[in-house]
């Protein structure tokens, strides 16, 4: 018992130093604050697949009411802002090539006798298609608009689909990449607070001072891991306040089973950090390996896309990405309410991550000197 | 001095930033070999465009009028459907994330669409709401076509009722892939990361070995220390640019319609002040920590977030297009994928290039002046 | 024109660690003269950087003028470094270059045409017997080899005025006779004019003039002669009684400020300067057994006297007496025991060997000096001893164990004090030692108490931040925190290099009381005098053990080679050890 009080209250005095070095610089406290709530906000606004504004142009050759109308439905929508009403179809390359219109509507001067005669009449639509997933949306919204149009001419549709969306009502891409900026906004500066904990000492010398106290391997890794899980943790808890209280997305999970996911997650982080700090002589090579590691990480996991648009070979590499099962959970627990056997699974690869490199880290403390 | 001084000495220093660049080898990691795994992320790896979405029908109806309004899923390239026979396994199923949507075929739908009426029921899981739109469509485009069919078949010709026919045309990306924008988006990536990872370490690193106190007392000016050391990465930069748009070309056929002379001169330009912002950072920060960090934060993530690379900008709240605009890769990057895509549409390449040019000519001379001789 | 730098009412001001702006430069006027070598010596904080920095156009001053090379050189720093040239502390050596690469380097930049290159480059490799290595990366040579390439790479031109800011710290005895030699010559044949900062005395005794700065401000100035004269008639040599160590006799001395100025031992004698207005009879009661004779007076002599006049202000703290400066630690064991057990140790780097063969005891409370040139192998053995790294092959026990496969509690009982600061130094003093005394097992009331003796003991404020300090506190941060668990054994590796004399002699007084109570010390050094202070000595070079014994036998070992102090004992056994291999580098 009396052993155990010891071994406990030296990781205690290891962890007090960590934290006091870490947030006694002011500078340093600004640097793992900051750049969380920074990016936060930045790319909650910024980090944006929803479609609000498209400028639009018309070029209407039969000036008749039907198309009028139909212009004015368009109008109507909010998302649609008419930049230019042309008058020749010479201006239409100009209009999408200089980018101020993201699509051109031509009506045809025949437009109107085609359906008074009670045949189809074309609608041109031209497309800026430089981004392929606005230009897809925004084609979709000239198709809805278009087939409301049909149905006010006496065209029901041959199937109606009755639409219902779960966890997200209004498919806001924002509610799709806030949860995961929580775990991809902070796992940045965790993996390279820990790759740097330990490369940092070795530079500076102070990690020889330590290694000659009674301090074992393991103490060693308990007091570098929980700091950095700390500030993992803070960090994701500001950017869970941001998401909860400044754009409001309502949380449908439990709160402790996110923050258990986040937990796991943060530890596999710390568990590759460790590692790469043990195997790095100095601060610059820490930084190296992590950049090298991130970029990857992030691009694979499926913050920017989805997972399951990437070929099967890379979907199986993103098994070995804590970052794809931290997004999955968070995601999951955030939107979806999730329970624990919900998301039993995406625990494993974590845990196995973890497993791995912090046992494998706190070896290599010792042995990385020679 | 004379200049012959200044080619001497500004040779010298070349030299030697040149031989340090390729003796350390973790240089030409990140300035050679993550370009690689780069370009083969984002040109396997990224894609916005849905394919085998999967999808659990439920099938409450089984007449063969119903089976016909659903055969269309199976045909589509877009959607990988699952019959399921309760709706109680499929919500179990969109719970476990093992499926993205259902359709659930009501019990008496064949009898509603003979009435005209006939409604099934789409339930998407909205949480990727990218992916939930394009199942949305697709599903749309898959009950359309046999349900026209059918109400050919029974002859209810739509005799005399007038309706409008979209006739759709992209230009520029007429097969609507991602890959298209996003190859030429990565030769923004991999132009701001020399800068941001290679560049941002250079003067850092010499203010911390205190190898710039001794350089400073000889007769060396500040203006050669700046170009000494973003000559050598401008050649890292020029085998990027290479190897990028060779795979654009081959690997991904992504088409390239403006000059290939100009794209090479827009890149060179961008990589500029890639590498020029990267020595900034350096210069001021005097930190290889902080300068690692800044250069991270305020160069690489925006490029990647906020220049328009995924994220189209036309979205996004005023404030942040301008904090936007204010990122030299966001011009870049909107001049690049217009050369890729639309060509050579000169007023727009002589703006953007104006503006790269300003901000190369701009830092040169702050990190000119961060490096005037003083240890103050 | 006789004067290379004249300065009147010279000014700079810093902002301190606590926001208050200090002077490092006060108010100094002096005027260096050309064509010989000029001195700058003082303390930590003394200012000497900083001018040397200002008269190189680094620095602005604040008020006052500065005039180097009859030029303004706040006004137009560049038309002054185009002709001076200028070794800072740390010369910016580019590691990754080769030796040539860097000679290279600064030739292009001072524009030295090709024609006397060659000849010039061929001069400097001789004069630093470098022209082996010229392939070699800097990275790769050892610190006295590249400080002599630093001074290379400064010289590749010859310039109207050299500046050099202590260019012999942490350099080892014989690198720096070799860097002397060389700036001795381009004075003697170019008529070169050099400045040059240091904290050796035998260097600034070579000087045609000598300027003391203490706080910024100019203490004194003059010929070696002039200044020493200030120590005439109180510099005497006492010899201590049979079978005391001079370190006792010293010790006995120096804790009595009011009669003795200072003491250091020296062959095996005792060195001091009494003080001017000093009681008579109770000297020669301090000295009952201790026989003294007038001795010569020399710079340091000098040099001390101005700093123990002048120290005062700072408050440096002496110890009163023995007793109180150290620290009460219960050794358990005999004196005489082998606490250190090293036999037939090896430690090779791939196919170099950098420790061969090495055998040696340390008994219990021995100080054990071991001392050896730059690269010898000193710090490898060291951090073997240490349990930092792990032995080629030998035996290697220290307090009965291998500290490497020992438990962690074997490392409780050592205490480390390495050779840069390497303390966490952004935390303050009080942190450092809260961390280090719950690192080795303390905590709650025990651990309180113990910080509070060792803030007392060092005189340490619990509140300044660790990183800021100057040298010498940083050194008393070190050792205390070495010495927070009271260790049976305390390693300390280069403690002194780069701080001034009048820490070192508070430093060396520590560890003396320290080894009186039983605490065993193994200790390198780059100060040959200061190998007097221990009961033993090593000399390692090139991995190998040349010399063994007490101070007084290693200089009979030398004795042949008429060497007389430990310094030319020094470098007279590693001369021979090497000669008959030829030089290793």
């Amino acid at each position: 018992m009396h052993a155990l009080i010891e071994y406990l209250a030296k990781i205690h005095f290891l962890i007090r130093k960590e934290l006091l070095a870490l947030f006694k610089d002011p500078a340093n406290r600004s640097l793992l604050l900051l750049p969380a709530l920074l990016q936060a906000l930045l790319y909650g606004y910024g980090a944006n697949y929803d479609l609000t504004h498209v400028p639009y142009a018309v070029l209407d050759q039969s000036r008749a009411a039907a198309a009028t109308e139909l212009v004015a439905r368009i109008d109507g929508t909010g998302v649609f802002h008419r930049v230019a009403t042309l008058t020749s179809s010479d201006q239409i390359v100009g209009m999408i090539n200089r980018g101020e219109a993201l699509l051109v509507i031509s009506i045809p001067s025949d437009f109107e006798q085609r359906l008074a005669s009670g045949s189809q009449a074309p609608l041109q639509v031209i497309l800026d298609g430089r981004n392929s997933t606005t230009a897809a949306s925004a084609a979709g919204y000239v198709s809805s608009i278009v087939t409301s149009y049909n149905e006010s001419l006496g065209n029901p549709a041959a199937v109606a689909i009755d639409r219902r969306s779960w966890f997200n009502p209004n498919f806001e891409s924002r509610w799709n990449m806030m949860p995961a900026l929580i775990a991809s906004i902070s796992v940045m500066q965790t993996l390279m607070l820990a790759a740097l904990s330990v490369a940092r000492e070795r530079e500076q010398g102070t990690f020889d001072q330590l290694l000659v106290t009674p301090l074992r391997p393991m103490q060693i890794l308990v007091g570098k891991a929980v700091p950095s899980i700390l500030v993992g943790l803070f960090q994701s808890t500001t950017i869970l306040l941001i998401i909860l209280f400044w754009f409001k997305i309502p949380m449908i999970g439990s709160l402790w089973l996110l923050y258990l996911a986040l937990f796991v997650f943060t530890l596999a982080a710390v568990g590759i950090g460790l590692s790469i700090s043990a195997v790095s002589l100095n601060m610059q090579q820490a930084m190296l390996y992590s950049f090298m590691l991130i970029m990857p990480l992030m691009l694979l996991s499926g913050l920017l896309t989805p997972v399951g648009n990437m070929p099967g070979i890379l979907q199986t590499l993103t098994y070995a990405n804590p970052l794809r099962f931290g997004i999955d959970l968070v995601r999951r627990v955030y939107l979806e309410g999730a329970v624990f056997s919900d998301v039993a699974f995406d625990f494993i690869p974590l845990l196995v991550i973890a497993a791995i490199t912090l046992p494998l880290a706190a070896w290599l403390f010792r042995h990385r000197l020679a | 001095m004379n200049a012959s001084g200044f080619t001497t000495r500004l040779v010298a220093l070349t030299r030697k930033e040149t031989r340090q660049m390729l003796r350390d080898r973790s240089n030409l990691i990140v300035g050679l070999l993550l370009p690689v795994v780069l370009i083969l992320l984002f040109g396997y790896g990224l894609s916005l465009d849905v394919k085998h979405a999967r999808i659990a029908v439920v099938q409450e109806d089984s007449s063969p009028t119903a089976r016909q309004t659903v055969a269309g899923l199976q045909g589509s390239t877009y959607l990988s459907p699952v019959w399921i026979s309760t709706m109680d396994e499929a919500e179990r199923m969109i719970r476990a994330g093992e499926t993205d949507a259902i359709l659930r075929v009501p019990a008496d739908f064949s009898r509603q669409l003979a009435a005209g009426n006939g409604r099934v029921q789409l339930l998407l899981n909205g949480v990727d709401s990218t992916t939930a739109s394009a199942i949305d469509g697709y599903v749309a485009g898959a009950l359309a076509v046999p349900a026209q069919q059918a109400a050919d078949r029974a002859g209810n010709k739509p005799a005399g009722t007038a309706s409008v026919a979209i006739v759709q045309r992209t230009w520029f990306n007429e097969p609507g892939e991602s890959t298209w924008y996003f190859v030429p988006g990565l030769i923004v990536l991999v132009m701001t990361l020399i800068g941001a990872f290679l560049t941002s370490m250079l003067v850092a690193r010499e203010w911390e070995r205190g190898t710039l106190e001794s350089l400073f007392v000889t007769p060396v000016r500040p203006l050669e220390l700046v170009l000494s050391k973003l000559a050598p990465y401008i050649i890292v930069g020029a085998i990027d640019l290479a190897m990028c748009l060779l795979a654009a070309k081959f690997l991904f056929k992504v088409p390239m319609l403006g000059s290939l002379w100009v794209i090479i001169v827009a890149s060179m330009l961008y990589l500029m002040v890639s590498l020029a912002l990267g020595l900034y950072i350096s210069a001021a920060t005097k930190n290889q920590f902080a300068a690692s960090q800044v250069a991270l934060l305020a160069s690489f993530m925006p490029a990647m977030m906020l220049s328009g690379f995924v994220f189209d900008l036309r979205n996004v709240p005023v404030v942040i297009q301008v904090i936007s605009h204010l990122l030299p890769a966001t011009h870049f990057m909107s001049l690049i994928k217009t050369l890729f895509m639309a060509g050579d549409i000169w007023p727009g390449i002589w703006k953007s290039c104006g503006v790269l040019l300003l901000y190369t000519v701009v830092l040169v001379a702050a990190t000119r002046r961060k490096l005037r001789k003083s240890l103050e | 024109m006789n004067e290379t730098v004249i300065a009147a009412d010279l000014r700079k001001t810093f902002i301190g660690p606590d926001g208050k702006p200090f002077a490092a430069i006060d108010e100094v006027s002096l005027a260096v003269r050309a064509g010989e070598l000029t001195a700058l010596v003082g303390p930590d904080g003394a200012g000497k950087t900083t001018l040397m920095r200002m008269m190189a156009g680094l620095l602005k001053p604040d008020a006052g003028t500065l005039r180097v090379l009859g030029t303004d050189v706040a006004a137009a720093p560049q038309a002054v470094q185009n002709r001076i040239s200028y070794m800072p502390q740390r010369f910016g050596l580019y590691e990754d270059l080769s030796v040539q690469e860097n000679l290279d380097l600064y030739a292009d930049l001072h524009g030295v045409p090709l024609e006397l290159r060659r000849e010039r480059f061929s001069r400097m490799l001789e004069m630093t017997d470098m022209a082996r290595f010229t392939a070699r990366p800097a990275g790769k040579l050892s610190g006295g080899m590249k400080q002599k390439l630093g001074l290379a790479c400064t010289l590749v031109r010859s310039p109207d005025l050299l500046i050099l800011d202590e260019p012999s710290v942490g350099v080892d005895p014989l690198s720096r006779r070799d860097l002397w030699k060389i700036v001795q010559q381009l004075v003697d044949e170019e008529k070169l004019s050099v400045i040059v900062s240091t904290a050796y005395m035998d260097e600034a005794e070579r000087c045609g003039k000598v300027f003391v700065f203490h706080h910024g401000r100019l203490l004194a100035e003059g010929s070696p002669e002039t200044l020493r004269g200030r120590a005439r008639g109180l510099t005497f040599t006492a010899r201590p009684p049979e079978g005391t160590p001079a370190r006792d006799l010293q010790a006995r001395l120096i804790d009595r400020p009011d009669l003795v100025i200072d003491a250091v031992p020296s062959g095996g004698d005792v060195r001091f300067i009494r003080r001017a207005t000093g009681d008579d009879p109770r000297l020669a009661e301090l000295l009952h057994d201790a026989p003294a004779t007038p001795r010569p007076e020399e710079l340091e002599d000098a040099f001390m006297m101005l700093l123990r006049e002048h120290g005062k202000e700072r408050g440096h703290a002496e110890p009163a007496n023995g007793n109180d400066s150290a620290p009460q630690v219960a050794i358990n064991g005999d004196k005489g025991e082998p606490v250190i057990v090293v036999r037939d140790l090896v430690r090779k780097f791939g196919d170099f060997t950098a420790v061969a063969s090495t055998s040696f005891e340390v008994a219990r409370g021995e100080i054990f000096g071991l001392l050896g040139p730059n690269g010898a192998g000193k710090t490898t053995t060291f951090r073997m001893l240490c349990g930092l790294l792990p032995a080629t092959s030998g035996h290697l026990e220290v307090a009965g164990l291998d500290l490497r496969r020992a438990r962690a509690e074997a490392r409780g009982r050592i205490g480390y004090v390495s050779q840069k600061f390497s303390l966490y130094g952004n935390l303050s003093v009080r942190e450092n030692l809260e961390f280090f005394a719950g690192a080795y097992g303390l905590r709650g009331a025990a651990l309180k108490a113990r910080v509070a003796a060792s803030l007392n003991q060092f005189d340490l404020d619990p509140a300044s931040r660790s990183g800021l300090l100057p040298a010498g506190y940083k050194q008393r941060l070190a050792m205390a925190t070495g010495l927070i668990h009271e260790p049976d054994i305390l390693f300390l590796d280069e403690p002194t290099s780069g701080i001034d004399p009048l820490a070192r002699r508070t430093f060396w007084r520590t560890i003396t009381s320290l080894a009186a109570h039983g605490v065993t010390i193994i200790v390198t050094t780059h100060f040959m005098e200061e190998a007097e202070y221990c009961d033993r000595i090593a000399i390692q070079d090139a991995g190998k053990l040349l010399a063994l014994g007490t101070p007084h036998q290693v200089r009979q070992q030398a004795a042949g080679s008429g060497a007389r102090d430990m310094n030319s004992a020094f470098i007279a056994i590693v001369e021979q050890g090497r000669e008959p291999h030829g030089a290793t580098p």
